[in-house]
C-alpha cells in the first residue's frame, strides 16, 4: 500500500520536470513596463533640471560651470527607479531603458555624467530657453546651482556662485 | 585529509547571512525569491545560514539606520575572516531616498566595506543572482560610468533664436 503511493509520489515529482531557469547562462528577458536603468539622450536635453527637482532620491545634481556649460550628473546608486523623471522630462530626453544587469563593485560604475550647452539671457545672463518659456521657473530651478558632484550631494539653496561654505556644509 | 577534501569539493561554495539594516522587506523577499526553486541560488552552493559566524557572505539590505549601526558592525566583526559584503538595494548602496536624513547613516559602505552592490528597488531576482555570478566570475561586468557631451552648439537652437527675432521685430508689433 505504502509502496504503490510512493512510486505515485515518485511519478508525479517526475512529471513535474525541470523548472529551474537558467538564468546567468541564458539571457532573460523582463517584462513589459519594467523600469530600468534610465538613459539620457543628451542630443534632446535642454538642461532644465525638471527631472532633478523632482527626483525623491536626489540623485540628479546639476553644477553649472560657467554661464554656458553645465554638467548634470546622475548618480544611480542610489536611484530607486520610479520613472519620475522620465514623466517630467519635458523633451522626453529621459528613457527608462531594459537594463537591470547593473551590479558592480565600484558605486561611480552606475553613473551617468552630461555636458550641457546652455542658452543665457541677455540682460541678467542666467541660462534661459526661449522658445519653451519658463519651462526653468516652471520647473523651480532658480538661477545658478551649484551642487556637490564630488560628495554626491544636493545643495538646496541656490546660490548665485559657489560659495565653500556651503559645499562644505554638505561634506559628510 | 578532510580539509582538502573541503577545498577540492567546495571552493566556491558560500554561505550566505541575511542582514536586514532597516530595509522596507522588499529586498529581503526578492532574496528569499533567489532561494525558491524557480530562481535556485542553491545550485551555485550557496545556502543561507542564521548565524553570521558560519557565514562567508553577508548580504546587506537597507540603509544602515541609527539603531542597527552598532548591530551590523557586530555581525560584520563576527564573521570568519575572508568575507564579503553585498549590499543589495539602492538604499544599501547610496542609501535610497533617506540618504541624507537624520536617522540614517547613508549606504552601507559608510559602515562596513562593501564588495558588491546590486542597485534596484527592489532588484530583480535576477539581478541579485547576477550579482552573485559575478562576484562568482561567471559573468562579465556590464555597468561603467557613461559620460555624454554635447560637443557641438544645437543647430536648431539658433534657428528658434532667429524664428524669435523675426517674430518680435519691433516695427512689426507697432504697425
Amino acid at each position: 500500500m505504502w509502496l504503490t503511493s510512493k512510486l505515485r509520489q515518485i511519478l508525479m515529482v517526475l512529471r513535474a520536470g525541470v523548472v529551474t531557469l537558467k538564468y546567468p547562462f541564458e539571457p532573460r528577458p523582463v517584462p513589459e513596463g519594467f523600469r530600468g536603468a534610465p538613459v539620457w539622450d543628451h542630443h534632446k536635453c535642454i538642461g532644465c533640471g525638471g527631472c532633478a527637482d523632482h527626483c525623491p532620491a536626489r540623485s540628479i545634481l546639476i553644477r553649472d560651470v560657467c554661464q554656458e556649460l553645465r554638467v548634470m550628473l546622475y548618480d544611480g546608486s542610489r536611484c530607486t527607479y520610479c520613472g519620475r523623471c522620465a514623466d517630467v522630462c519635458p523633451e522626453k530626453a529621459i528613457r527608462m531603458s531594459e537594463a537591470y544587469e547593473l551590479a558592480c563593485d565600484r558605486r561611480e560604475d552606475v553613473t551617468t555624467r552630461l555636458e550641457l550647452f546652455m542658452l543665457t539671457c541677455q540682460r541678467c545672463g542666467r541660462c534661459y530657453e526661449m522658445e519653451n518659456k519658463n519651462a526653468i521657473d516652471r520647473l523651480s530651478l532658480k538661477g545658478f546651482r551649484y551642487d556637490n558632484l564630488e560628495r554626491r550631494a544636493l545643495v538646496r539653496t541656490s546660490t548665485e556662485r559657489l560659495s565653500p561654505e556651503l559645499l562644505k556644509k554638505t561634506d559628510h | 585529509m578532510l580539509s582538502k577534501l573541503c577545498k577540492r569539493t567546495a571552493p566556491k561554495s558560500l554561505w550566505l547571512y541575511h542582514c536586514n539594516s532597516g530595509a522596507c522587506n522588499g529586498c529581503d523577499i526578492e532574496i528569499l525569491n533567489v532561494l525558491t526553486p524557480y530562481y535556485d541560488v542553491e545550485r551555485f552552493g550557496m545556502k543561507v545560514v542564521a548565524s553570521p559566524r558560519h557565514a562567508d557572505v553577508m548580504l546587506l539590505s537597507g540603509a544602515v539606520t541609527r539603531p542597527s549601526l552598532p548591530l551590523v558592525k557586530r555581525a560584520y566583526d563576527a564573521m570568519p575572516s575572508p568575507k564579503l559584503v553585498f549590499g543589495i538595494g539602492s538604499c544599501a548602496m547610496g542609501g535610497g531616498c533617506w540618504f541624507d536624513t537624520y536617522n540614517v547613516t547613508g549606504g552601507a559602505d559608510k559602515v562596513v566595506p562593501v564588495d558588491y552592490f546590486i542597485p534596484g528597488c527592489p532588484p530583480r531576482p535576477e539581478a541579485i543572482i547576477y550579482g552573485v555570478a559575478l562576484a562568482l566570475g561567471l559573468v562579465d561586468k556590464k555597468a561603467a560610468p557613461v559620460e555624454l557631451k554635447q560637443m557641438e552648439f544645437p543647430i536648431d537652437a539658433y534657428r528658434r533664436n532667429e524664428a524669435w527675432e523675426k517674430r518680435n521685430v519691433i516695427y512689426e508689433l507697432v504697425r
